[in-house]
């Protein structure tokens, strides 16, 4: 690993779009690269045939028009869906839920900062009682990010308690925004999944929530949309974000994620770095992608 | 993901119209080969790994060395599932320690793989071995690794070495290198260095890995890996060998439903055993990988293998040949009724056999109410009778029945009830060994579940057309001698006895499908 790869697929479809036609082997490619960028055997499929399809009509030969056919129809699946964040509540909650090491601390502190750059004063409630200094290190993001935060009163608190702890202080301050962290949960375990919806009744409580966004790690495989059909039905999940953006992993699951449940994609992570957070756009993304 | 049916399921598909053929075509090999391909892509597997993969199992299932004992679809699962632990490493690697202590062990990978928390338990694991590990704080990137790291020592009981305060402060290479020579004079005989997380394209940070590998020199470098990755495994994996040469890999987060094709591409593509293997939060959860489970899960195979195994013992070709005969021949009695019933016996409880397939956690409510009683039951109202009256069921006047029905511990009217469906199943079987279209005569209405059509009709084509092939054929007939049974044991069908037991009693069609799936679909 001598150079920074950029994240894309660009490396992949170089070869297949320097070519002068298109030929058996550019298909082959094509379905090579997507099924690489973790796109799946279905969608990967389906692209494949609706370019081939399109190829057929349009009577190209050049390969160009297949990029540009290509990035065209990522940009059309990608942005059925509004990527909008609503946050007009006041405050407005948001919920971050994921499984575990997917970067949800780090996604609260940089979301924070990104608030708190455009004004808005933010709140984090530190609701993962669980991992060892989980705590602390989302208390390091929320001062790096000038947010402030709600702590545990004591080890292995309820998390619940401290949501709605976290809830009422906003209230009480008049803080616009509040985030609140929860410990990594894999979708197979019942019991702390049913702990999600006892967090979101609890908050429901004082305010209505705005946003529970679920955080998907870019390098996950397929089993990224058995977790999002886990997290919604147990977390209400209204967002997606994707996160380590900033490595060789091109996160194709999402696509199959948005399709299958209709969730947007709503933020992209791509680094460790406190400003590394960005709204997501379709075409950005798409563009980046294909190249 | 349930969305996707199973593999084996797929390959039943995919083999439905192969009955009768004795040796797999190009043509077939093929399809079934796209099924393993979207399996295994749908697991995760990376592409280049399923592509060398797929070739394999290709060449051997078109060479000779396929076990004719199996039907075509069994015998593809065994060639997968051969190749698979092959990739994976037949025995489990354990911990190579060093000759001097202390052992230094190192541990990498990217952000949120579970280094960390792998850390305490691996601690905790050597420790409960009588070793005295030192767990050493080099992740200095993460907000608050370091306390984490803390924490998790003082909850597994061991020592940590954590002299900077991390948060972006302190050179790592440094507290490593420190780290060897403060557990050497603690006395210390195990030292496991966590290092920050890091991306496989972050040249920087990967220098950085492969420094603190040059500083500690470590006897074990174990490549931390979520269990969840998808094709990025492979660009992971490479850069890690690269940066940091690992020298065994440990895989985590198993308890979620990921099918870990991961593993196999890590496997694959770097040549290092899998030695470990995380499966929980609790820091207990830590064992060593065992390649042939690994193997089954990511073809979502269940035990399929042990199931095939049992089968082939449990079927005596000769028998399931004479039993084929009899049909043609007419002479289907109750003995050998009770041979088949025997047999099917053999191969051990239902239930347990049942739990064995892929998919059979969904049907537990059904194994629950499958009864075993009623085959044994039906065994006893057969063995009551005498050898000429289970020869010729037409003896069976009303004296004898009572007798049998007292010998047994039954009524009358289950066993008037076995002998009618036992006379109308014979008549049926003898019109389709002769080749025709039977109209199930005595086939009557299934409670509940029912028989939906799809495994009948499978059942009369194959009694039609019987097989060249003398194994292939006594998989065919082992196959008729399973069709029979579950009705023996469905409350009110086939030979069963319906009595008190119409409510739920009957094997589903999922589970009679998937019985009849593994004898010789």
């Amino acid at each position: 690993m001598a150079q920074r790869t950029p994240w894309s697929l660009t490396g992949a479809l170089r070869g297949m779009f320097q070519k002068q036609t298109i030929d058996d082997d550019t298909w082959d490619d094509l379905e090579t690269a997507l099924i690489t960028a973790d796109f799946g055997p279905d969608i990967s499929e389906a692209v494949v045939a609706e370019m081939r399809a399109n190829v057929a009509k349009y009577h190209t030969e050049d390969p160009k028009d297949l990029q540009r056919m290509l990035r065209e129809s990522l940009e059309e699946r990608l942005s059925r869906l509004d990527p909008t964040l609503h946050l007009s509540e006041r405050p407005a909650v948001v919920l971050v839920v994921g499984v575990n090491g997917v970067g949800k601390t780090t996604t609260i502190g940089k979301f924070a900062k990104f608030l708190h750059t455009h004004g808005r004063s933010v709140l984090v409630g530190a609701a993962d009682t669980f991992r060892a200094a989980a705590v602390e290190q989302l208390a390091t993001w929320a001062e790096r990010a000038g947010a402030e935060i709600v702590k545990p009163q004591q080890q292995g608190q309820d998390p619940a308690s401290v949501a709605f702890q976290t809830v009422a202080r906003a209230i009480e301050t008049g803080t616009e925004i509040v985030i609140i962290d929860t410990a990594g949960r894999l979708q197979t375990k019942g019991g702390l999944m049913d702990e999600l919806t006892k967090i979101r009744r609890v908050i429901e409580k004082q305010a209505p929530i705005a946003e529970v966004l679920l955080v998907l790690d870019a390098t996950t495989g397929q089993n990224g949309l058995a977790q999002a059909e886990a997290f919604i039905e147990h977390a209400g999940v209204t967002g997606l974000v994707l996160t380590k953006l900033d490595g060789s992993a091109k996160g194709g699951f999402v696509l199959a994620v948005q399709e299958k449940t209709g969730i947007p994609i709503k933020l992209v992570g791509q680094g460790e770095g406190i400003g590394d957070l960005t709204g997501f756009t379709p075409h950005v993304f798409a563009a980046q992608l294909v190249g | 993901m349930a969305t996707f049916g199973n593999l084996s399921d797929r390959l039943a598909e995919t083999f439905k119209n192969l009955r009768g053929k004795g040796k797999l075509s190009v043509a077939d090999v093929d399809g079934t080969i796209r099924e393993i391909r979207r399996a295994l892509l749908e697991a995760d597997v990376a592409l280049s790994v399923v592509k060398d993969f797929t070739h394999n199992v290709r060449e051997r299932a078109l060479g000779d060395e396929v076990n004719r004992a199996l039907n075509p679809a069994q015998q593809v699962v065994q060639i997968v599932n051969d190749e698979l632990v092959a990739i994976l490493g037949g025995e489990a690697r354990r911990i190579q320690f060093a000759k001097k202590p202390p052992t230094v062990i190192m541990l990498a990978g990217l952000q949120g793989a579970g280094k960390t928390t792998l850390a305490g338990k691996l601690a905790l694991w050597l420790a409960k071995d009588n070793h005295t590990p030192l767990l050493v704080a080099a992740d200095l990137q993460r907000p608050n690794a370091v306390t984490q790291l803390q924490v998790v020592a003082e909850q597994a009981g061991v020592a940590v070495y954590a002299p900077e305060p991390g948060n972006g402060v302190g050179n790592p290479v440094r507290v490593a290198k420190d780290s060897i020579k403060y557990a050497t004079d603690k006395q210390y005989d195990v030292v496991i260095v966590d290092t920050a997380g890091r991306l496989g394209v972050d040249a920087e940070l990967m220098k950085q890995a492969g420094d603190i590998r040059r500083a500690v020199d470590p006897d074990e470098v174990l490549f931390v890996i979520d269990a969840m990755i998808g094709q990025d495994a492979v660009a992971t994996a490479r850069a890690f060998q690269e940066g940091v040469d690992f020298t065994a890999v440990v895989l985590t987060k198993l308890d979620g439903d990921a099918r870990g094709g991961a593993a196999l591409s890590v496997a694959s593509v770097t040549g290092r055993p899998i030695i470990f293997a995380s499966t929980g939060e609790g820091l207990g959860d830590f064992e060593p990988f065992y390649p042939d489970r690994m193997a089954s899960r990511i073809l979502d195979m269940g035990d399929i293998l042990t199931l095939i195994e049992q089968a082939q013992e449990a079927f005596d070709e000769d028998e399931a040949r004479a039993v084929a005969e009899k049909f043609a021949t007419e002479t289907f009695t109750l003995e050998d009724f009770l041979k088949q019933m025997q047999q099917m016996r053999n191969m051990g409880s239902i239930k347990k056999m049942m739990g064995m397939l892929p998919g059979a956690g969904a049907m537990k409510q059904q194994l629950e109410n499958f009864d075993e009683g009623e085959i044994v039951r039906t065994e006893a109202i057969i063995q009551s009778m005498t050898i000429a009256e289970r020869r010729n069921s037409k003896l069976l006047n009303g004296s004898r029945r009572l007798r049998i029905a007292r010998g047994s511990g039954m009524t009358v009217t289950d066993v008037n009830q076995l002998v009618n469906r036992f006379e109308q199943a014979a008549k049926m079987m003898k019109t389709v060994a002769k080749g025709g279209m039977p109209n199930m005569p005595g086939m009557p209405p299934m409670p509940g579940a029912g028989f939906g059509g799809r495994p009948k009709p499978q059942q009369q084509k194959k009694k039609g057309s019987k097989s060249g092939n003398p194994a292939k054929r006594a998989a065919e007939n082992a196959a008729l001698a399973a069709g029979v049974k579950p009705q023996a044991a469905g409350g009110g069908s086939g030979f069963g006895l319906g009595a008190g037991k119409t409510k739920d009693g009957g094997p589903s069609e999922e589970e009679l499908a998937a019985l009849q799936k593994m004898l010789g679909r």
